[in-house]
């Protein structure tokens, strides 16, 4: 449909597209900075967490912060978003606490956020499940009237996340043909960080992979993922043809992971250290700070006060996350069914008994047969 | 010494040598050496043909396997966790498992594919799945779990000289943490059977996999308070070689399953119905299965509740021994 969008040069200077804007002043992209920092913050400590032992793995987000946070922020209350488990810019633009993402990676739940309240669903692992219930959902809209209608404030998008790994996945090809099929209203939004853990790009795909779009019968862009003015604009965009009826789009943001895969992967493994040294110059805040700073949009009151938010996030979150409540075995039993059944709930009887037959026992080195003897 | 890892490394490297036709296939398994390091160092030494790195799909990793295994190639591959087999469940049930019968016994399907499984890492969600009970139950599979590295060296290597596709578990937490010396002089048990490996008179454990640690943890417990326990790697769990097990529980009148899996139709139930079937005079308890409660696995920090340690197996015991 268009060459790659950029509106805004590593260096911090403003760019023409002939199919996309962006429309906010300065205050809007300042705010989006502000995002980005503290995301950006949010997952420096959330790595720092796991090195402490704090959290058993973390997904660092760095240098994707654009991507995220330029979607997010493009979204609608009513819109809703399928995430994979990467998506902790698009989780603080749909107001979920920092400290929830981090219990998940903690091992304490499996997200403990409300998805419905949120319009922000549970972290996907499986790669590419989501992208199928993200069309479901789109043609649940479709069937609640709820596109089309011209009305801001009713009209939804939907939007599904994924990484370009994901696209060799046969659910993410799926829910390509359905989307393209019902004309469901969603936005396939896939992260090429140019990386599936050690899997470059190329192993997933001869072309382009927005290219792909066509041969599904839909749309396809790509924008430059480091360029937050054009990831906003551009989803804006696809996010406002899909509440119009416009069906499905695929954004194809380009950008790069610059950390590892997760904190237990070693990225020296497999690729270069010249590369990310090329993309460190592409890095998605450091052109919005020379854009603010050249054009007189931003002072060094404001970089200061950000950064005290960002370190009053940092100690909020490193001392929330201790805080955080430990799993209980009863929550092993009572969240499998909606209604419990009795040979489940007498497993968790005997559970709780044999718990508390180690509470009665006098106290052994850790427990051995004299405890179980003791019941 | 070796670790499990290193000997599921070296025993793939054997293959490969011994047999031009094996071709290894999976995520991340060439310059990575996969996300646990088993393939390390083989995509260099064989080729991108031999170690073949794939896209990130796994019913396209299995499906694309049963061509080459059509084709006379030999594919062992890599799921990379437990979790993750379900996107290629369709092709290994449906496909893989049926190949040999539909064909009327002209095609085989020698493939072995490879899954790092089971609990107690601290991962998160789908990371610690015991899904062995589901192929278990699909005619035409075979299954298979080591629990320490000579075994893991010697059965990698049997499974991939085996004209029939194998599920092969591979107990993740022990990968690293698990060492032994590998004496090549001696020779191998042969694949498709159990093995005691510690005698003991008042009761037989059954375990396979990352459980056979905890039985002989447990073992040594008990014998500490003067209860001796035999037990049993049953290794194979389809076929299950049980004679071994008759013999013991005979002896001992009294048997104990172990795994991680749920317990609700899970290995125990199976093997639990047999000796009832086949021992019923000789016993003087029910068969107790020790296992995953039948609930999803649980996020890190609640896996202790979860997976039978050797508190809940010495609970067992003690509910067997008084019966
Ligand atoms: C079905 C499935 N197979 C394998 C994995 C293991 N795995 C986790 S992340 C990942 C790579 C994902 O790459 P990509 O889709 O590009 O997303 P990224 O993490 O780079 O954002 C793999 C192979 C998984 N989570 N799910």
């Amino acid at each position: 449909m268009s060459e790659f969008v950029q509106l805004l040069t590593p260096e911090g200077e403003r760019r023409e597209h002939p199919d996309y804007d962006y429309r906010g002043g300065p205050d809007q992209i300042r705010s989006l900075y502000r995002d980005m920092t503290l995301v950006r913050r949010f997952d420096a400590e959330a790595t720092a967490l796991q090195r402490h032992g704090e959290l058993g793995l973390w997904a660092p987000l760095v240098g994707q912060e654009a991507a995220q946070v330029g979607a997010g922020r493009a979204l609608r209350a009513q819109d809703h978003v399928f995430p994979t488990y990467r998506e902790h810019g698009v989780a603080w633009c749909r107001g979920i606490d920092p400290l929830q993402v981090l219990s998940l990676f903690r091992g304490i739940d499996y997200g403990s956020w409300d998805p419905t309240e949120k319009g922000f669903n549970l972290y996907t692992l499986v790669i590419g499940a989501q992208a199928l219930h993200a069309v479901g959902y789109a043609m649940g809209v479709q069937r609640d009237g709820a596109v089309g209608t011209g009305d801001p404030d009713r009209d939804t998008a939907v939007v599904a996340h994924f990484g370009d790994g994901a696209t060799s996945q046969g659910d993410v090809n799926e829910a390509f043909v359905f989307a393209a099929s019902y004309q469901a209203p969603v936005v396939f939004f896939c992260q090429n960080n140019q990386w599936a853990i050690s899997e470059p790009l190329e192993r997933q795909s001869r072309i382009p992979l927005y290219r792909r779009a066509e041969g599904f019968g839909f749309p396809g862009v790509q924008v430059d993922g480091n360029d937050i003015l054009a990831t906003y604009a551009v989803t804006q965009a696809a996010l406002q043809r899909a509440r119009e009826g416009g069906g499905p789009t695929l954004v194809e943001a380009y950008t790069y992971r610059m950390g590892a895969h997760t904190t237990t992967d070693d990225p020296t493994r497999y690729r270069l250290s010249d590369e990310v040294e090329h993309w460190k110059l592409k890095d998605p805040l450091a052109r919005v700070e020379a854009y603010l700073r050249r054009n007189g949009f931003a002072t060094d009151a404001f970089f200061t006060e950000l950064a005290a938010e960002a370190d009053a996030l940092g100690e909020r979150l490193r001392t929330g996350v201790r805080q955080l409540a430990e799993p209980t075995p009863h929550q092993l039993f009572d969240r499998v069914y909606a209604e419990i059944g009795d040979e489940l709930a007498a497993q968790r009887d005997g559970y709780d008994a044999y718990l508390a037959s180690f509470a009665d026992a006098a106290p052994t080195d850790g427990g051995t047969l004299e405890t179980a003897v003791a019941r | 010494m070796i670790t499990l890892a290193k000997a599921l490394n070296a025993g793939l490297r054997k293959a490969m040598e011994n047999d031009p036709k094996v071709v290894l296939l999976g995520e991340d398994i060439g310059r990575l050496g996969g996300v646990f390091r088993i393939t390390d160092g083989l995509q260099k030494d064989f080729g991108e043909d031999r170690v073949v790195d794939t896209p990130l799909a796994e019913s396209g990793i299995v499906g694309s396997a049963v061509g080459l295994a059509l084709r006379g190639y030999r594919p062992v591959v890599e799921i990379q966790f437990d979790g993750f087999v379900y996107p290629a469940y369709d092709q290994i049930v449906n496909q893989v498992a049926k190949m040999h019968f539909r064909t009327g016994g002209k095609v085989t399907m020698p493939m072995v594919i490879r899954i790092p499984f089971a609990g107690g890492i601290g991962a998160v969600e789908h990371h610690s799945e015991s899904p062995e009970a589901q192929f278990a139950h699909t005619p035409g599979l075979k299954v298979v779990a080591c629990s320490n590295p000579i075994d893991a060296y010697w059965m990698i290597q049997q499974a991939i000289a085996s004209p029939d596709p194998i599920v092969f578990l591979e107990p993740k937490r022990l990968y690293h943490s698990d060492k032994a010396e590998l004496d090549l002089a001696v020779p191998p048990v042969p694949l498709f059977s159990s093995r005691v490996v510690r005698r003991g008179d008042d009761l037989t454990v059954l375990a396979y996999g990352p459980t056979v640690k905890t039985a002989l943890n447990a073992a040594a417990a008990a014998e500490k308070e003067g209860t001796s326990l035999e037990v049993v790697d049953l290794r194979t769990l389809s076929p299950l070689d049980l004679a071994p097990v008759f013999a013991s529980v005979r002896r001992t009148g009294r048997a104990v399953v172990v795994h991680e899996a749920h317990t609700n139709l899970g290995m125990g139930a199976e093997v639990a119905a047999r000796i009832s079937e086949e021992c019923f005079h000789s016993l003087e308890a029910p068969v107790l299965r020790v296992g995953g409660f039948d609930t999803p696995y649980p996020p890190a920090r609640a896996e202790e509740h979860f997976l039978p340690d050797l508190d809940r197996l010495l609970d067992a015991v003690d509910r067997s021994l008084t019966w």
